[in-house]
């Protein structure tokens, strides 16, 4: 069993909703990754989403593009992500960790011998946010071959051919974006989302996460109701570049504990 | 038989369509509703129509004897592309993908904008459509193609400066890219070169064919035959696949492709990604040749030239390199300047810095050639926009 099968299936026991904080590897700088991703743990998280830093995040908003490019001040590439998943592995035999970003960095290194790195350090799934199911088949193909899971969006614009599509080639989980936007935009429709995850589940059998645009303990608590798992990016990243070297550890603790609390009252 | 994209947009390994998910059923719309209209007798007729009485279509093609007899070689003749109203090849692909809009019922269009061209052509339609329209600029280009953002402002256009990156034309490219995530259901990307996800490098090629469609007929008027080589510049590539693709099936037609070598390929300092090397890569939707580092991370391009300063190109133009159908070379800032004066002196016209990399390749390969070859240069715009930058290398204050 995967780490996150298993992770899902812990938490279906105890009725609970997954935790899935967003970082970008490398911000604001490298040293500062491992021990953050320690502090998401032990503040409540199932599953972490760690950014790969690239140059031209298309479909994120400022606030994760700024993250980025503090990450890429210091040449993070994909090569010292790995590194990082390693050295967290090192004292964290099982928190999942999803690897997201965009291709081309998977592209340059190559996807078989990317595959076969990341699942020798310990990652479990890969999201790729520009490689949708029609170009993914010989790339995901590699990572399959390594037991990773790739982890696919699905949008309100989806159709349910494409739904059918994804449920198919997805392990894992699987990300619904809950608004037509960038990452870190305005206010999500909870009513939308409520109609939309009943008509998802008649063809995903996968948890399906739910983010973009969860900003507090209270829209993390709204969205945690009608799904398996909360992904929280944009807030926390911003909670990092509000901090300093010294508090950013704790800072997101913090902020990770209260989104915590929220969704346990689901 | 030459005959792609397939039906996923695939250019043998390049091209494809990779897009955030949000996206992909507009990306697929477009698709379906483009594969109806492209054949359709009615759409047919009013993109003619446009291009007749709008832009003033057909564009000539001119014998530049003066600079031809400089040279001492082979005849340059230049396909007007500058003469179009708006002053490039832009309005083309502008005006069949607005006529497109309008049938998908989109009140709203957006567009990113390198050298202001693109930017331009899209503020023209969509005044001359009714639609609202947003252009994204890098901050740099705003300023050294000022002149531009006037005339976008003017049309009624609201353009946003982009200040991420390398504020260039691939961070425009990325913004607009953010807008049409966010506005998808009421938003049409007219997108200006022929990259990106498919549909958009056929559809945009096919717009422009109407430049190697015309000159196919143009060049035996004038001297009884084809033209040994077609040169056009290549930014993304869209005025050169309108010129090269009608003549990929014509034998003994070479067709070179110029890219911005900016301070010289060896420098590093460039916009030439076929020229250089590059590796393949993903960007803006598209499998390309693509200028990136060893962890594929997208570097800063240089390029004198706004239009050509991008750090991938066009899918058909990687094959048609892979295959040797085309030939890639790249001309220096320095050359095209010094194209963009011969032109100025000897003939009475002024290019475009773009279209100025394409007359410097054809200046230098005319002297090798003899007096009955001929070599048609795509001009694909005029040089008004380009008065600034033209005056500070000069180092002249205006
Ligand atoms: C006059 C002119 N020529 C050429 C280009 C380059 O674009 P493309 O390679 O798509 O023709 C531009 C782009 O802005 C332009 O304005």
């Amino acid at each position: 069993m995967s780490r996150i099968q298993a992770a899902f299936e812990k938490l279906k026991v105890q009725q609970r909703r997954a935790l899935i904080p967003f970082v970008t590897a490398g911000d604001p700088n490298p040293q500062v990754t491992v021990p953050l991703m320690h502090g998401l743990v032990e503040a409540g998280a199932d599953v972490i989403e760690l950014g790969v830093p690239f140059s031209d995040p298309m479909a994120d908003g400022p606030t994760i593009q700024r993250a980025s490019e503090r990450a890429l001040k210091h040449n993070v590439s994909l090569r010292d992500v790995l590194g990082m998943v390693a050295e967290f592995r090192k004292t964290n035999a099982s928190t999942p960790v999803v690897l997201m970003g965009y291709g081309n960095p998977i592209e340059a290194m190559g996807w078989e011998t990317f595959a076969k790195s990341a699942a020798a350090v310990g990652v479990d799934g890969v999201l790729t946010v520009d490689f949708p199911p029609e170009e993914s088949h010989e790339a995901f193909a590699h990572l399959e071959a390594h037991g990773l899971d790739p982890i696919f969006l699905l949008a309100p614009t989806t159709s349910d051919e494409r739904i059918a599509e994804v449920a198919k080639l997805a392990r894992g989980y699987v990300y619904y974006v809950s608004l037509k936007g960038v990452t870190g935009a305005g206010h999500l429709d909870l009513d939308a989302i409520a109609e939309k995850l009943p008509h998802l589940r008649k063809y995903i059998s996968l948890p399906i996460g739910v983010g973009f645009g969860i900003r507090d303990a209270e829209t993390a608590l709204a969205v945690a109701k009608l799904c398996d798992g909360v992904v929280v990016g944009s807030r926390i990243v911003q909670e990092v570049e509000n901090s300093t070297e010294q508090d950013v550890v704790a800072n997101v603790g913090k902020l990770v504990k209260e989104l915590r609390q929220a969704i346990d009252k689901a | 038989m030459y005959n792609y994209p397939d039906s996923k947009g695939h250019f043998g390994p390049y091209g494809g369509i990779y897009m955030a998910e949000t996206l992909m059923p507009a990306v697929e719309e477009l698709r379906r509703q483009y594969e109806h209209f492209r054949d359709d007798p009615e759409f047919k007729a009013e993109f003619a129509h446009e291009l007749k009485y709008y832009v003033g279509r057909p564009s000539p093609i001119y014998h530049a004897k003066r600079l031809s007899e400089h040279f001492g070689g082979a005849q340059i003749y230049l396909k007007r592309e500058d003469l179009n109203h708006t002053g490039a090849h832009k309005i083309n692909n502008a005006i069949g993908q607005a006529l497109l809009a309008k049938r998908m019922g989109k009140k709203r269009v957006i567009a990113e904008t390198g050298a202001g061209m693109h930017g331009v052509a899209t503020a023209t339609v969509a005044a001359r459509f009714g639609m609202e329209c947003v252009v994204y600029m890098g901050a740099e280009d705003v300023q050294r193609q000022a002149p531009n953002v006037f005339r976008m402002k003017l049309l009624g256009a609201t353009v946003i400066p982009v200040e991420s990156g390398s504020r260039t034309l691939k961070d425009a490219c990325n913004e607009a890219i953010r807008d049409w995530v966010t506005n998808v259901e009421t938003t049409f990307y007219i997108f200006g070169t022929a990259a990106g996800p498919h549909p958009y490098p056929m559809l945009v090629r096919d717009f422009q064919c109407v430049i190697g469609n015309e000159a196919k007929v143009q060049m035996p008027e004038l001297i009884g035959r084809q033209p040994d080589a077609v040169i056009a510049c290549v930014g993304g590539g869209s005025n050169a696949i309108g010129i090269f693709h009608p003549y990929i099936d014509v034998p003994n037609v070479k067709l070179i492709g110029v890219e911005a070598g900016g301070h010289g390929i060896e420098s590093g300092s460039h916009a030439a990604p076929l020229t250089g090397n590059a590796k393949v890569g993903v960007l803006h939707g598209n499998k390309v040749y693509l200028m990136q580092d060893e962890n594929g991370q997208i570097i800063e391009t240089h390029s004198i030239s706004a239009g050509l300063d991008y750090p991938g190109v066009g899918p058909e133009h990687c094959l048609l390199k892979d295959i040797h159908r085309a030939e890639y070379v790249a001309i220096n800032d320095d050359e095209a300047i010094d194209a963009f004066d011969a032109l100025c002196r000897f003939e009475g016209i002024i290019p475009a810095l773009e279209s100025s990399h394409a007359l410097a390749h054809a200046m230098k390969i005319a002297p090798t050639m003899g007096k009955d070859k001929a070599l048609l240069v795509n001009l694909s715009g005029r040089g008004d926009k380009d008065m600034n930058t033209v005056a500070k290398i000069k180092g002249i204050t205006l």
